[in-house]
């Protein structure tokens, strides 16, 4: 037993001494994530909140005075298939500047990797009031068009510069008929690389202008208040999501 | 202590008024009066919101209009102000120093501290933080009782539709029975604003005539309603939403129908969401006798 215990002591100090001494292993980097919006070519930051008028693809004119946008299952896979949770959720709310950064405490091994998530809750995820700091800022879907929890909320005023009206561009789950719900969350697998090292910061980004533009062009005087019970416009928000968000290093 | 200070008229300048006076129990620690009136008789400009509930507005901003950053803050203000109690601090230490009971009670509450306005406010705000309202036959409904009306369970379904009432957006739903999302909106009372809320405390014109979105438990008892208690009654309330919007230029876009003066309920509907209303009364949150006058 002594002698056996004294070969396994031997071994672990000499595995301890192989990594020490392998110059090759990457150090060990902390994770953190910033969120930015733009619209086309213009940032979109709370001091924009509001007073901005944008042009979407129709040429309509609008303004945006509320924008929050949920994302899951944040994940970063390297070349060799390991993963690394980042975060279950995280809600961006434009006006509350803390909601812009996400330090995850997740380290991992300087290097290459790529990033994935969910637009909204997956089916298994968005579970009707599961989520207590969710329930508290209101961030629920009714229960009538599916349950679970809003995946964005836009609003704003279109029109602006002639006849001003409300637009609520808000998605969730979507409703077929009394009882009978679709899912609506996007699965994000970023393909471009992202190189990670000490002191980096991974940007998440997402072109408003894509949500009115791609595949669908979006006619605010067709689709403005109220979508949420509106089957078509929530898949037609559902679609036009595949191109909203990109990442890159900072 | 907290509770005693809170119903004890000796923070006001002439001992006549406590915070009780304008926050009273039967009314869900609100004010009956469109405007509470101060130890001078002179009326405040906002009606006398309810106090319930309150350790989760996780916002911390107090007040129609934010203007306090804690509930200490908040408590700190009334006394001082000149058309409320009209008193200064050193004044209400030194009368709390001189009174039978206190010094002890601070040292027993306050580890030996000796009495300041700190002390006062902290003892104040740890009671309210206590005034905890979830036994309405609406929580018990929520808790699988099966006590609710058709009326009842159809005024949830208006206040939840986006296309009937949709109040939920700025107005809780069942996961956020605190029925409020603590944030600030305009939901167009007004074309012109002669009290600008947030504005006039963030200074930012994006914020004029936004307030505090109350919470709708005990509603019931809390009439006036709205920041200046415009509204007598939960009918007047609903035909604003139903009828009564106008524009300004930082209407909430959740505003959604304001070119049509509202969402435009039919009589069902608006009586449907009334009775549904009611059901968040809490009667034994007014009467708990833990959050009487003990003095």
């Amino acid at each position: 037993m002594k002698k056996l215990f004294i070969t396994l002591l031997v071994s672990l100090v000499f595995i301890a001494c192989d990594s020490d001494d392998d110059n090759n292993t990457p150090a060990d980097v902390a994770v953190n994530l910033k969120f930015s919006q733009n619209f086309n070519e213009l940032q979109v930051t709370a001091l924009n909140l509001s007073t901005t008028t944008y042009v979407n693809e129709m040429n309509q004119e609008l303004n945006i005075t509320r924008l929050r946008y949920l994302l899951s299952r944040l994940v970063l896979t390297n070349s060799n298939g390991e993963t690394f949770s980042l975060s279950p959720y995280h809600l961006v709310d434009i006006s509350r500047p803390e909601t812009l950064t996400l330090n995850t405490n997740v380290t991992i091994p300087e290097g290459d990797y790529n990033l994935s998530f969910v637009y909204g809750f997956n089916e298994e995820d968005n579970q009707d009031g599961a989520y207590n700091d969710l329930n508290a800022v209101s961030w629920n879907w009714p229960q009538m068009l599916g349950g679970g929890y809003h995946f964005l909320q836009m609003d704003g005023q279109y029109n602006v510069n002639t006849e001003p009206a409300p637009y609520n561009f808000h998605n969730g789950t979507a409703r077929v008929s009394e009882g009978v719900f679709e899912q609506n969350f996007v699965n994000f697998n970023l393909p471009n690389t992202l190189s990670i090292s000490e002191g980096n910061t991974i940007n998440i980004n997402m072109d408003i202008a894509e949500w009115f533009r791609n595949p669908n062009t979006w006619d605010l005087n067709v689709y403005n208040t109220p979508l949420m019970p509106n089957y078509d416009a929530q898949k037609l928000m559902q679609q036009n999501a595949a191109t909203v968000f990109s990442a890159s290093v900072e | 202590m907290g509770r005693k200070l809170f119903f004890d008229p000796i923070l006001s300048g002439n001992g006549t008024q406590a915070c009780a006076d304008c926050h009273r129990p039967q009314n869900a620690f609100s004010d009956p009066r469109q405007f509470s009136l101060g130890i001078d008789g002179i009326p405040g400009f906002r009606n006398s919101m309810p106090l319930q509930n309150l350790a989760w507005n996780f916002s911390q901003k107090f007040n129609w209009d934010g203007s306090a950053p804690s509930l200490e803050d908040q408590i700190f203000e009334p006394v001082t102000n000149p058309i409320e109690m009209n008193n200064t601090w050193p004044q209400a230490e030194a009368s709390l120093k001189n009174h039978s009971e206190y010094p002890q009670l601070f040292k027993e509450a306050f580890n030996g501290a000796t009495i300041d306005s700190i002390l006062v406010t902290k003892a104040i705000a740890q009671f309210l933080r206590t005034l905890i309202s979830g036994n309405s036959r609406f929580d018990r409904h929520l808790l699988g009782e099966n006590i609710l009306t058709p009326q009842e369970l159809n005024g949830i379904n208006v206040f939840m539709s986006e296309e009937l009432g949709d109040c939920f957006h700025c107005h809780g739903n069942p996961f956020n029975p605190l029925w409020t999302d603590n944030t600030f909106h305009n939901n167009g009372l007004d074309a012109s604003f002669t009290d600008l809320g947030l504005g006039n405390v963030s200074g930012d014109p994006r914020d004029n005539g936004k307030f505090r979105a109350p919470s709708l438990r005990n509603l019931a008892y809390t009439a006036p309603y709205m920041h200046d208690g415009r509204f007598a009654t939960l009918d007047e309330v609903i035909n604003h939403y139903s009828e009564g919007l106008v524009f300004s230029e930082t209407i909430d876009p959740l505003m959604k129908s304001v070119a049509q003066g509202g969402v435009q309920l039919s009589e069902e509907d608006k009586a449907a969401l009334k009775a549904f209303l009611l059901s968040l009364s809490d009667p034994e949150f007014i009467n708990n006798p833990d959050f009487q006058n003990p003095n």
